[in-house]
């Protein structure tokens, strides 16, 4: 990604025309590598992200949920949320949601499979009926059991779900990151636009801002407290969601994740949501 | 009252196997459940002579959970008695175990043998295709509630779907009110004197199988079951002190069901259909609709879903009743998404021929990390004298429920 010039215009002589016609070729064909545009750097971080998290196989956590509305009253929600990594790079993750708090939605548990531009396929299990219903997923941009974590902000990160612009370096704590616009391609996104900073050091996403439908920033995104499992795989501890224009605040905190633990498809099957605990 | 009921000893062996492999690798006892105070309101009057007067009927019910499971998972003990305390209704005070059985989960398979719980189908107005547990009818009108079936399951996953296997040991009665209660209907019901057609009488084993699959965007399951129908026909019969009551008539029946849905961008499409034979005639009957959901609706958190149903039953005579013969369903729900959880769901169901039109509301809202608080309505409108609600007409009622969770 380094801005080689590779252009030989300074060797430009009228008498040399099939050189230069080959000189323009070549230089067409090497632009991405010769002019990086702001999009393509985009997206080359993004492609970066995605390929440092690749082979985690699948991993379990459990967090606790913190809902703080503008009077600063809090409630807390507890659940568990199972991975199954998706090696075909057409769609993307499984992965399994159970709640244990409070204990009236105790046992509810929520399935999704991840897709890159299509609906994602989401079902939910009522243990009081024993019934799994098929939900829409066109809610992308509704909260998330009353958070302000709307359901897009939770789904698997997939490069394709989005495009890039590289904003400018600067500094982030005591990193440097890059800043990056992504902008939704899916259907029913809540957002005109994400600005994310991401460090240079992990490629971890350290901040994302929300801007609505209307261009106003809508939340911001702290993932800190961040942990590096199998010597390769980083998540952040902590997730501080704040909502700029109604004052309330949802903060997630996982326990350390475990991974590989041998998780499998049959695992993630409408067929065995009846059946989670 | 339970031993007529279940067979007993056939579920204590069954669960009597697993707990001496299990115990030993279980990692700890889970205990929760609920306790509930609940307050039906009836406004009207009584309908018959001899029903109690009290417009104002409490109850307290409690359900607490037991869960042992091996730390792996692959194994796990549910035991969940259920029992209410009814100040008015004798029969609605009762006992079940909701669930008592030993799961076993593998890869490709699983198995649940004991006391279970099982729910098939998609739409909201009417649950056609579920047919293995049978309802806990002075629970609540809506058909919702269940009483725990015995049950031997197998479960296979496949890469042509899943396939659930059931043999069903013990047939579990449907529960009426008493003589003397609300909700009752035009005469008293003699429960225990129920009659079948099988010899065996609640001792037959009933069988269905089901098979489920997702395609893509439709979700699809086509079952069968064959055994003791769980809805009873009503046989009139004179008692000893003379009065004209009904008998529980159980017929065997043969059903098979389809349940499929459609879910696209926000709307879903629902269809179930049966074909049953073993009450008089071969007849079909069908619930199809269609549910649309409005997503943060003017700017706020709140999602607003417009349901709508049509209900077809082709049975005649010879069959035990049914509201939904030819009959639209419209509902509305609408969920708050906010930290309590407030929703609410309104419906009315009318039938195209004589417009009898049931109405209910529900909302409910979680109060405390413990807390949660319902309020349920049901009301009937321009009920002909010889309609299927005619003989709880004035039974309109409301319930108000509060709900502690430990």
């Amino acid at each position: 990604m380094t801005h080689l010039n590779l252009l030989p215009l300074q060797r430009n002589k009228s008498h040399w025309p099939l050189l230069l016609a080959g000189a323009a070729l070549l230089a067409l064909a090497s632009a991405p590598v010769t002019a990086e545009t702001p999009e393509q750097k985009g997206l080359a971080i993004a492609t970066e992200i995605d390929k440092r998290d690749i082979g985690f196989g699948d991993s379990q956590a459990q967090l606790t949920m913190t809902l703080t509305n503008s009077h600063g009253q809090s409630s807390i929600r507890k659940l568990r949320l199972s991975t199954l990594e998706n090696t075909d790079t057409a769609a993307g993750d499984k992965s399994l949601t159970v709640f244990d708090h409070p204990r009236d939605v105790k046992g509810t548990a929520f399935l999704s499979f991840t897709k890159i531009l299509e609906p994602d396929d989401q079902w939910l299990f009522l243990p009081a009926l024993k019934r799994v219903k098929r939900i829409s997923s066109a809610n992308k941009s509704g909260p998330f059991v009353g958070s302000e974590f709307a359901y897009e902000d939770l789904v698997s990160f997939e490069v394709g779900k989005y495009t890039y612009k590289w904003i400018r370096d600067e500094a982030c704590g005591t990193l440097t990151c890059f800043v990056v616009a992504r902008y939704p391609l899916y259907e029913n996104s809540g957002y005109t636009r994400q600005i994310t900073w991401v460090d240079q050091a992990e490629y971890r996403v350290q901040k994302v801002e929300y801007y609505d439908r209307k261009e106003s920033l809508l939340k911001t995104l702290n993932q800190t407290a961040y942990q590096q499992y199998l010597n390769q795989y980083w998540r952040p501890l902590k997730m501080h969601m704040v909502n700029h224009q109604t004052g309330k605040e949802t903060t997630l905190e996982f326990s350390p994740y475990t991974f590989q633990v041998g998780l499998n498809d049959s695992a993630f099957t409408p067929n065995r949501l009846k059946k989670v605990r | 009252m339970m031993t007529e009921r279940y067979p007993c000893a056939l579920v204590m062996a069954m669960l009597l196997i697993p707990v001496s492999g299990i115990a030993p690798r279980a990692a700890e006892l889970d205990i929760a459940g609920s306790s509930s105070m609940e307050v039906r309101l009836f406004p009207h009057q009584i309908s018959y002579a001899g029903q109690r007067k009290s417009m104002v009927s409490p109850s307290l019910s409690l359900e607490p959970e037991f869960v042992l499971e091996t730390d792996d998972g692959t194994d796990r003990l549910t035991l969940i008695p259920f029992a209410r305390l009814d100040a008015d209704d004798d029969r609605r005070s009762h006992f079940d175990l909701r669930e008592a059985n030993w799961l076993h989960l593998a890869d490709a398979w699983d198995s649940r043998v004991g006391i279970g719980k099982v729910f098939w189908g998609v739409t909201e107005s009417r649950h056609l295709v579920d047919i293995v547990n049978q309802t806990d009818a002075v629970e609540n009108t809506d058909g919702e509630d269940k009483l725990g079936q015995p049950m031997i399951n197998l479960n296979l996953q496949t890469d042509w779907g899943n396939f659930a296997l059931f043999a069903l040991p013990g047939f579990r009665e449907r529960t009426f009110a008493d003589d003397d209660a609300r909700l009752r209907g035009p005469k008293p019901v003699q429960q225990n004197d129920a009659t079948y057609d099988s010899s065996a009488r609640a001792h037959h084993v009933d069988f269905a199988l089901r098979w489920s699959r997702t395609l893509g965007d439709v979700d699809i399951g086509v079952s069968h079951f064959h055994g003791t129908s769980r809805e009873a026909r009503a046989l009139t019969a004179a008692r000893a002190d003379g009065v004209s009551v009904f008998v529980p008539h159980y017929d065997q029946i043969d059903q098979t069901g389809i349940d499929a849905q459609l879910t696209r961008d926000a709307w879903l499409w629902k269809f179930e259909g049966i074909v049953r034979s073993g009450h008089g005639n071969r007849f079909a009957a069908t619930v199809a609709g269609v549910e649309y959901s409005f997503y943060q609706v003017a700017d706020t958190s709140a999602d607003i879903g417009v349901i709508a149903e049509y209900q077809y039953d082709g049975r005649d005579r010879s069959a035990p009743g049914t509201l939904s013969d030819d009959d639209l369903f419209v509902g509305l729900r609408w969920a708050a998404n906010d930290a309590q959880d407030t929703s609410a769901l309104a419906g009315l169901i009318v039938d195209r021929n004589s417009q009898e039109t049931a109405l209910s509301f529900e909302a409910e809202r979680r109060l405390t990390d413990r807390w949660k608080a319902e309020i349920e309505g049901r009301w009937m409108e321009n009920v002909p004298a010889d309609g299927f609600l005619a003989g709880i007409k004035n039974d309109d009622h409301v319930i108000f429920r509060l709900t502690r969770y430990f």
